[in-house]
């Protein structure tokens, strides 16, 4: 039994036991994570997403080292990184490269880094993400980082989990029209274009911005604007007034192997993070990934329950039933459920 | 239900830029269905320790071939046993002279390999080595 207050206390060999307790989805760790949620709601999630090869690791580094630095007067804050990279679906296998890029950060105890393979799941995040983002704020820590496999398809899933997203574009890796297509600059709060010290990163960064404007017409990322119409439907006030006002997406030029470009990056995670809290996006945000992490809860647990007291028997005759055309899916589940 | 993976670390201790064995290594056990955290090359002994804590592996796995194994590896063990990892088994590969073995081994090392090591060995013995933490 892994003890709840020595993670709140700062123990990191529990909070890494804790850790994959909850990844391997133990009995203990459902304990656990019941009695740290109360605790939880201070972090600031912070995803980072782009393609393979992009540099979010080495982007991720330098962030993470600039934040333990940047505040002279106060207490720098704690920094948790999560870096998720795909699961091998062949061999249900994985090779977690990330932490190569992070070596700057060895030694510092402000800061927990945790590889995490995909498992299956699709969408850019593992499954167990969510709650290891849940477990380290409970934790402490103050900013979470987290890394994103990055495959290239429409990461939505860390647009509900952070309250700020960073996508990385490079130069030359001709994946820029892919990512449009794929949705990516839609989730962006923050847009990066690294590898600056490449000749063609100024193109890139004009290419993009005038795909900005010609896909968002200005204003907030596609995300937000669908929370924020949700609201009106749900007569819900905050202080966001309309969607073209607020928070500009800035498209940023950034050199991480070198560090330059980050301290403005900093400050731009700073200021949406104040942004959020002063509309009041923070609280609704909260609330709308709470609600729907509650849904998939209870789907899960749905569909566990309806696997237990399966009548076995009963289903493979009308699967049998099916195969043969002689009834429809439709019907069938009425009759199974 | 629980879904336990087999989590290894593969570092490169030292100043030794010898990587192709250890790249060989953390391939084969991914794809024998293993979370292979793999953390590049001139790792101190205190980042290894570091690294296993924070990922939570059940195997630490050291490649070698600078002949600096006799200093770097029981700095690893001890720097393991201060982050409270004792349980964590310890491979070592490399250019490592036979006469060296017990030594290791005596220092709490589990198995040590040379070159041309079948790696489907390395993955039947650590699958052996791990007996899944009953929780
Ligand atoms: C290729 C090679 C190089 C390449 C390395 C390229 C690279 N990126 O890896 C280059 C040319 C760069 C190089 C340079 C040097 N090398 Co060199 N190199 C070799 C050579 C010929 C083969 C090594 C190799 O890649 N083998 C293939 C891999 C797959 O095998 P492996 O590493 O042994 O791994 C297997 C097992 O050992 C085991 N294993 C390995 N690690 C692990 C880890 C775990 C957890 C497990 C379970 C198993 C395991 O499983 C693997 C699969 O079977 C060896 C000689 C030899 N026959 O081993 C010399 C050798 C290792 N090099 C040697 C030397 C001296 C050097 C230099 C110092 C030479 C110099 N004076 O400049 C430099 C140092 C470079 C540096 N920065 O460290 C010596 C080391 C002597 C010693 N330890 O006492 C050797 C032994 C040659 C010799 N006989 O003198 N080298
Ligand atoms: N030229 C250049 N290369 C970079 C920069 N940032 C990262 N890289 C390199 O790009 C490659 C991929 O970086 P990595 O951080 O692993 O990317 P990730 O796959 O998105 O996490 C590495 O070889 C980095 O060294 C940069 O600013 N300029
Ligand atoms: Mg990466």
């Amino acid at each position: 039994m892994i003890d709840a207050e020595a993670i709140r206390s700062g123990n990191r060999l529990a909070l890494s036991r804790a850790l994959t307790a909850v990844e391997n989805n133990t009995p203990d760790s459902k304990r656990l994570q019941a009695t740290l949620f109360p605790f939880t709601g201070n972090a600031h999630l912070v995803g980072v997403t782009g393609a393979p090869g992009s540099g979010k690791s080495t982007l991720v580094n330098q962030l993470a080292k600039a934040f333990r630095q940047s505040s002279i007067n106060e207490k720098p804050p704690k920094i948790a990184i999560i870096a998720v990279d795909p699961t091998s679906p062949y061999s249900g296998g994985a090779l977690l490269g990330d932490r190569i890029r992070m070596q700057d950060l060895a030694g510092d105890k402000g800061i927990f880094i945790r590889s995490m393979a995909s498992r299956g799941a699709l969408g850019g995040l593992a499954h167990s993400t969510a709650a290891f983002a849940t477990l380290l704020d409970s934790a402490g820590f103050d900013i979470i980082l987290i890394e994103t496999v990055g495959a290239g398809q429409a990461e939505v899933n860390i647009a509900r989990l952070a309250h700020t997203v960073i996508v990385v574009e490079a130069p030359g890796m001709g994946d820029d029209i892919q990512a449009i297509k794929a949705g990516i600059l839609e989730i962006a709060d923050i847009l990066v274009v690294n590898k600056a010290d490449r000749p063609e990163a100024e193109n890139t960064a004009r290419a993009l911005k005038i795909m900005l404007e010609m896909s968002r017409g200005g204003g907030m990322t596609a995300a937000s604007k669908h929370l924020m119409r949700s609201l009106a439907e749900k007569k819900v006030n905050t202080n966001q007034k309309d969607e073209k006002t607020g928070w500009e997406t800035p498209i940023r030029l950034v050199t991480a192997i070198e560090g330059s470009g980050i301290d403005t990056l900093v400050d731009d995670i700073r200021r949406h993070k104040a942004y959020l809290v002063s509309s009041d996006l923070w609280k609704v945000k909260e609330a709308y990934r709470l609600e729907k992490d509650l849904e998939a809860l209870i789907k899960d647990k749905l569909v566990d329950q309806w696997q237990e007291n399966l009548d076995e028997e009963k289903y493979q005759a009308l699967l049998a039933e099916i195969i043969q055309r002689k009834r429809s899916p439709i019907e069938a589940l009425d009759l199974l459920l | 239900m629980t879904d336990k993976k087999i989590r290894v670390l593969i570092a490169k201790p030292g100043l030794d830029g010898h990587d192709r064995g250890a790249k060989v290594i953390a391939r084969a056990l991914r794809d024998a269905g293993m979370e292979v955290i793999y953390t590049g090359l001139r790792q101190t002994p205190d980042m290894i320790a570091e690294a296993a804590l924070q990922e939570d592996v059940d195997v630490v796995g050291l490649s070698i071939l600078s002949g600096a194994h006799n200093a770097l590896v029981p700095a690893v063990i001890d720097k393991l046993t201060q982050n409270g990892l004792n349980d964590v088994k310890v491979f070592v590969g490399g250019i490592i002279p036979e006469d060296d073995i017990p030594n290791l081994e005596e220092k709490g090392v589990y198995a040590v390999y040379g070159p041309g090591t079948d790696t489907q060995k390395v993955v039947a013995e650590i699958k052996t080595a791990i007996i899944p933490k009953s929780e």
